[in-house]
């Protein structure tokens, strides 16, 4: 069985973001940009597959722009065999890197597309329910576990109320969540190894993709700041703050 | 134009997050809907026609929606899809699940947990874990939205005269997928999505033991148990009990955190609280930068000392 990863580039999530003078976005200029975490325990959870001898190749994909093939050696010198870039706009919405990976997965035919559940930038939580629509296969989002046994996948997820565990029938798409797995970090000779290891080059024209907008950014505001607060010295005081000044208990 | 409200609820009653969504739909300015979907919700339907400024109310009653399955309510709602202009959900763990669906089948965008509605095709939405909010315009004709309930008041009001009931009789199949099993965490105390007081606990907590504290305290206050990422990670307390910018996002008039840094994907998730409180024994702890009340100390004298004095 083949698995298709998603890796997407964004800001390093230790990184806050500003947002640029004029509001028209948020200010990327030099800052740390990384593989989204959602995607790393996606890679993660793939090679584990792979290594247990129930994947048989792994492909990481990403859809951005040139820069992003950072993030795709990243992939391969953790464990995944090759690589795709599909060229495209930073910004690029969700429903067309679906149309994306719906056209990858056409031609590939992965047993299984793992996904991060969203990515840290735009917080958007939409791109792998929308290719499992694309594909009509099924979905198991916000995994925090991943059995397969023979033709289905069982996924326990992360609800509101706690977990829920789905059994999928194989071909499907799983999204990640937190408590999946805990990446590994990359060693040096396979970050060299990983040079060497094929990444193809794409365009959305190539794979019959027409990007649309759906929306248009008008404005980006920084958010309301909470004043700054005051230092207590004792639990009485606390409480008494917490009565008569707030009044919230 | 007519939008379509996807309530959430527990089979019994609607949640206060359906309440302030409609406080978004209303908003918008067309007239609302109100779908009711699951398994036994004919009393859920009824509580849903009595809220006012709804039209009609929706209600698919079926074995194969007990679960909230993406595959089949993602189905029904591009069933009904066809009369609305907007179909709009609390954002929740369901409907993070369906709602994308619907957009991609319908071949639009969708609009994820907007916090404030500027007009009928105008939001705004935090981006950056809430460290920026965009203000966006969609431009399809269709609008396929979710909302944080936490932005937006609830809209309790009743209406004397009930609005109608239309039965749903669509039953979507779902042959690829099918729910095993659950593990739902039981407890007494509020809701952490809607409470009005939240006692959090993060890795200074360190034990799942030591959890019993924060319990106290927040038993004494009636309010909600929170956590970490970390603290979940570390099998302190379980998942649906983390605050932040991939768990629940909330905001209470009281949230205490304790043993808790304050790293900006836990503030995303509690920072519009009314007032914070942070205990801490390092004083340098980033928590303290949005805490109306910061105590600087140990968390293991500190709680016993105010449940105490409480
Ligand atoms: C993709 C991604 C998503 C994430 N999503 C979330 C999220 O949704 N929610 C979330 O919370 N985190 C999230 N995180 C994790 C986040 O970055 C932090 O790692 C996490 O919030 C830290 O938890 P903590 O504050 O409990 O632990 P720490 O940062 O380790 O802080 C523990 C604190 O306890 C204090 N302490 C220790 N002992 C005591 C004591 N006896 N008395 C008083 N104070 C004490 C310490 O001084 C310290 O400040 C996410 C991270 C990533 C990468």
């Amino acid at each position: 069985m083949k698995i298709l990863v998603g890796v997407k580039r964004v800001i390093d999530y230790n990184v806050k973001v500003r947002v640029k003078a004029d509001q028209s976005n948020v200010d990327l200029t030099n800052v740390k940009m990384a593989m989204n975490p959602f995607c790393e325990i996606a890679v993660e959870e793939a090679v584990r597959l792979k290594e247990a001898g129930v994947a048989s190749e792994v492909i990481v994909m990403s859809v951005g722009t040139t820069q992003s093939q950072e993030q795709l050696r990243n992939a391969l010198a953790l464990g995944a065999d090759r690589a795709i870039w599909v060229e495209a706009e930073s910004d690029i919405e969700p429903l067309n890197v679906a149309k994306a990976f719906a056209a990858v997965v056409e031609k590939e035919q992965p047993g299984l597309v793992i996904l991060g559940k969203q990515s840290i930038d735009s917080d958007n939580n939409q791109m792998g329910q929308m290719l499992a629509a694309l594909t009509k296969r099924p979905q198991g989002t916000f995994a925090s576990k991943l059995v397969i046994d023979g033709d289905k996948a069982l996924v326990t997820r992360e609800i509101d109320g706690g977990l829920r565990t789905v059994a999928l029938t194989l071909p499907a798409i799983v999204t990640t969540d937190l408590r999946l797995n805990e990446p590994r970090y990359a060693k040096l000779p396979d970050i060299m190894k990983a040079k060497r290891k094929p990444l193809d080059t794409l365009s959305l024209a190539d794979l019959g993709v027409t990007p649309k907008s759906h929306y248009r950014l008008d404005k980006v505001e920084a958010p309301s700041t909470r004043s700054a607060g005051i230092k207590v010295a004792s639990v009485d005081e606390l409480i008494s703050k917490l009565k008569d000044e707030a009044k919230v208990i | 134009m007519t939008t379509l409200l996807i309530a959430e609820h527990n089979s019994s009653t609607l949640s206060s997050a359906t309440l302030c969504a409609l406080t978004a739909a209303q908003a918008i300015g067309n007239d609302i809907h109100v779908l009711v979907v699951g398994k036994n919700v004919e009393s859920v339907a009824d509580e849903a026609a009595s809220l006012s400024g709804v039209a009609k109310v929706l209600c698919a009653n079926a074995d194969v929606y007990e679960y909230a399955l993406a595959e089949p309510m993602g189905d029904l709602i591009v069933y009904l899809a066809a009369n609305y202009s907007h179909i709009i959900a609390p954002s929740n763990s369901e409907s993070k699940d369906f709602m994308p669906r619907v957009a991609a089948l319908l071949d639009v965008g969708q609009m994820s947990d907007i916090c404030a509605v500027l007009s009928a095709d105008q939001f705004k939405r935090p981006i950056y874990a809430g460290n920026a909010i965009a203000t966006v315009t969609a431009l399809d004709a269709k609008k396929v939205i979710t909302v944080r309930a936490s932005s937006f008041d609830k809209n309790a009001q009743q209406n004397d005269q009930k609005c109608p009931v239309e039965t749903i009789d669509f039953v979507a199949e779902s042959v690829l997928s099918s729910w095993q099993s659950d593990d739902i965490t039981e407890s007494e105390r509020p809701d952490l999505s809607s409470a009005s007081r939240i006692v959090s606990g993060g890795r200074g907590v360190g034990s799942g033991e030591n959890f019993a504290l924060v319990e106290a305290l927040a038993d004494k206050l009636g309010a909600a148990v929170g956590a970490s990422r970390a603290a979940v990670d570390a099998g302190f307390v379980s998942n649906d009990l983390q605050v932040g910018q991939t768990g629940k996002i909330v905001a209470p008039d009281l949230y205490m955190a304790f043993g808790i840094s304050g790293a900006i994907q836990h503030l995303a998730g509690m920072k519009d609280s009314k007032v914070i409180v942070a205990v801490n024994k390092d004083e340098d702890a980033p928590i303290f930068q949005v805490a109306d009340y910061g105590l600087v100390g140990d968390l293991f004298t500190i709680i016993p000392e105010m449940v105490g004095k409480l």
